[in-house]
């Protein structure tokens, strides 16, 4: 339990991040640092997202799965982890 | 042939079952051919002849609808939650929230996502990954493209009466809005069903205006204001000044009282700036530029007659229709008048009579447009009758430069926000013309066709790149214009400043040159007048010059007259002469000037005499003679 205290705090303070969401299998965002419509708002599209994106790799090799998503916009970057239908959103805005 | 097959059948066998059996052929009749029977038929001749077996196919032109998108947008509500949570409620959600975090799963799960992510960011921290790897390397000259404009969108009048667009504007605040104003500018042409309205587009939805502006009159200009992009200005036919605010509706605000308006079409409106906001001026045919703040639009703030002769006389005034501002100079501004002459004002004089600083002539016809330089503010663009002028400030007698005569008339300019070498002009043949000088002086760098009627009125966004142009139809098309023509070139400035200078200096020689030669035809003539005292040598007085053009006039109708009854004597001359023709037909005779042809027996042509002939008019001597020739038709044209 602290590990998983001290790993997600980590990640929370580290540089250049924006905010941190946790889903759970169901959709429901469990941790998040960013306020509550903001949440629902990543939570849901990109669950969406990364189902789309999972049924893509897994049809192309059944054997395959996906691990994670990058995605890159002008603004900042939005990075999902996926575990066990378990959802890590963290927003980063990459220093250069 | 007498051959008949007899088959008969028992009664009783009728209904039986038939019982097949295989039986070898048997011959039952030949019929040999019988050659006699060959003569009552003729054998054809071969013939070729083309049989095609095709498909029939049929071709249809189809034209899609027009399919009109809605975009809309999802709200997204929270969701997912087992049916028994309410998500409303903070200590449920909460409750819930803390009994995932102590799920198995959960844990073992956290530090490999963890981990990873903390990979990632770390990454993106240390490197940019997405770098494009030859950034930053001295751009390669692209060689350049022929330059282009497209069309993006066209919005037109959902009316079934078309309309002209006779003005435009774009909305300040990055220009995602066309306010367009419609009427129709012919002299009582206008039908009695015509709407009233104006619109406001979108630039992205074509199919729907985004709101109807609703006047008392058809409106002929409107502008935004660039203060308060809620806020518009429109003069209507009718001279009263109109202003709305968007954010009200449909309806103007306020209207100006029809005693103290314009008693023409406002021809143009502008905003001014002002500490308020709420200033604008107008201009119109009926000679008057009068000042207005739109809080109170029951009397403009100020009027200004523009007479030539500084008198403020209503009668002598031009007519106004154009106007010209320019922010960075706010007091000073510019009226085009439809005598063709460019009128520049001070506002801020003490008397009316200074008001007026001076005047360019340049033009044989209105001047439908006029506009400053953004990057140089001394050289102005007038457009009128078929050409377009750029003018000097300091140069009053002549434009520093002009295009040639184009072949139509044009109708509407201006210059590109973004390169102060180029400007747009549109004509009324449909053709929308991108002029580039420093490119080329002599013709347009790019010239379009728009649309098949005539343009009526331009604006540039601000931004350098959309065109906005209206038709007679009431069609708007935005157009884009290429990158070339829409990005400012290196030293462009600073080109262009010199071409002005350079153009400035040779028309300030001429002037200069001009005036020489006139003060020396001034010292002449007066020289040769002092010796010439006493010879009435002044200028006739109208009635005078009346009364000598009507004996010139008179003059040259009797000497016509004469002419004609001469030539009808020699025609008839020539029918009597006739008598003298013998029977050797190649004759030619000039009949004072005119000639007489006579190409085979049977054609004895004249022409240019005047009289119609024919051989049954001439005297029974003529006839006789006549008879000798045959066939002879004797015209006299």
């Amino acid at each position: 339990m602290a590990q998983v205290e001290e790993t997600l705090k980590r990640i929370e303070a580290s540089k250049g991040v924006i905010g941190t969401i946790l889903v759970n299998a169901e959709g429901i965002p469990i941790r998040t640092t960013l306020d509550n419509s903001t949440t629902v708002q990543y939570a849901e599209l990109l669950c969406q997202l990364s189902m789309l994106a999972r049924t893509t790799v897994r049809d192309i090799d059944p054997q395959n799965d996906l691990t994670f998503l990058r995605i890159r916009s002008k603004k900042h970057e939005i990075m999902v982890a996926l575990e066990n239908n378990y959802l890590l959103i963290v927003i980063q805005n990459p220093c250069e | 042939m007498e051959i008949v097959h007899v088959y008969t059948k028992d009664r009783e066998e009728f209904g039986r079952q038939c019982l097949l059996s295989d039986r070898p052929a048997e011959l039952l009749l030949d019929v040999l051919p019988d050659q006699n029977l060959a003569s009552n038929f003729i054998q054809r001749s071969h013939r070729d002849q083309a049989v095609q077996a095709g498909r029939q196919v049929s071709e249809h032109q189809v034209n899609t609808e027009r399919f009109e998108s809605d975009s809309c947008g999802i709200n997204h509500v929270e969701g997912g939650w087992p049916k028994d949570i309410n998500p409303l409620d903070m200590e449920q959600t909460i409750r819930f929230r803390k009994k995932a975090e102590k799920d198995e799963s959960y844990l073992n799960s956290i530090p490999q996502l963890g981990s990873v992510a903390e990979h990632c960011g770390r990454q993106n921290n240390a490197v940019d990954i997405y770098q494009e790897p030859f950034d930053g390397w001295e751009e390669v000259e692209e060689s350049p493209e022929p330059p282009s404009a497209k069309t993006i969108n066209i919005f037109r009048d959902p009316n079934e009466v078309k309309r002209t667009v006779t003005g435009l504007s774009w909305h300040p605040d990055g220009g995602r809005k066309l306010a367009a104003a419609y009427s129709c500018l012919d002299f009582q042409k206008a039908s009695r069903d015509m709407s009233l309205d104006s619109y406001i587009w979108d630039v992205e939805n074509p199919n729907r205006p985004e709101l109807t502006l609703k006047p008392a009159s058809p409106l002929v200009c409107l502008d935004y204001n660039p203060k308060d992009p809620h806020t518009l200005v429109g003069g209507s036919y009718n001279g009263q000044i109109v202003y709305w605010d968007t954010r009200r509706g449909s309806q103007p605000v306020e209207l100006s009282s029809v005693e103290h308006s314009h008693r023409d079409p406002v021809y143009k409106i502008i905003w001014l700036q002002s500490k308020t906001g709420t200033d604008a001026f107008s201009a119109s045919t009926d000679g008057q530029v009068l000042w207005w703040d739109v809080r109170r639009l029951s009397e403009p703030t100020e009027r200004l007659v523009l007479d030539p002769t500084r008198e403020g006389n209503l009668d002598r005034a031009l007519g106004a229709i154009s106007l010209e501002f320019e922010a960075t100079m706010p007091t000073k501004f510019m009226v085009g008048t439809e005598q063709g002459l460019v009128v520049s004002c001070n506002r801020k004089a003490k008397t009316p009579t200074e008001k007026i600083v001076c005047t360019y002539d340049g033009h044989h016809g209105p001047v439908y447009a006029l506009q400053r330089n953004p990057f140089f503010p001394k050289n102005f663009l007038t457009v009128g009758d078929w050409t377009a002028r750029i003018w000097s400030e300091d140069i009053k007698e002549s434009s520093i430069m002009c295009t040639k005569y184009q072949m139509s008339y044009l109708t509407d300019a201006c210059w590109s926000p973004v390169r102060p070498s180029v400007f747009f002009t549109l004509k009324m043949d449909g053709m929308l013309d991108v002029w580039d000088i420093l490119f080329k002086q002599s013709d347009p760098t790019l010239s379009l066709k728009v649309c098949d009627r005539a343009l009526y009125s331009l604006r540039v966004q601000d931004n350098g790149r959309l065109v906005a142009c209206g038709s007679q139809q009431g069609e708007t098309t935005l157009l884009e214009i290429c990158s070339e023509l829409s990005t400012l070139q290196k030293n462009e400035k600073s080109l262009l400043a010199a071409m002005f200078e350079r153009e400035t200096k040779r028309e300030k020689i001429l002037e200069a040159r001009q005036r020489e030669i006139r003060l020396k035809e001034r010292s002449r003539s007066e020289q040769s007048r002092e010796e010439e005292i006493g010879r009435e040598d002044g200028e006739d007085d109208p009635d005078q010059l009346i009364a000598r053009a009507e004996r010139d006039f008179y003059n040259q109708v009797e000497a016509e007259l004469k002419r004609r009854e001469m030539r009808e004597e020699e025609a008839l001359r020539v029918s009597h002469s006739c008598s003298l023709i013998s029977s050797h037909f190649h004759l030619r005779a000039s009949l004072s000037g005119r000639c007489i042809h006579c190409g085979s027996p049977g054609q004895v042509h004249t022409k240019h005499a005047g009289l119609h002939l024919s051989p049954t008019h001439l005297s029974s001597s003529d006839q006789r003679m006549f008879s000798n020739i045959h066939q002879v038709s004797f015209h006299v044209l």
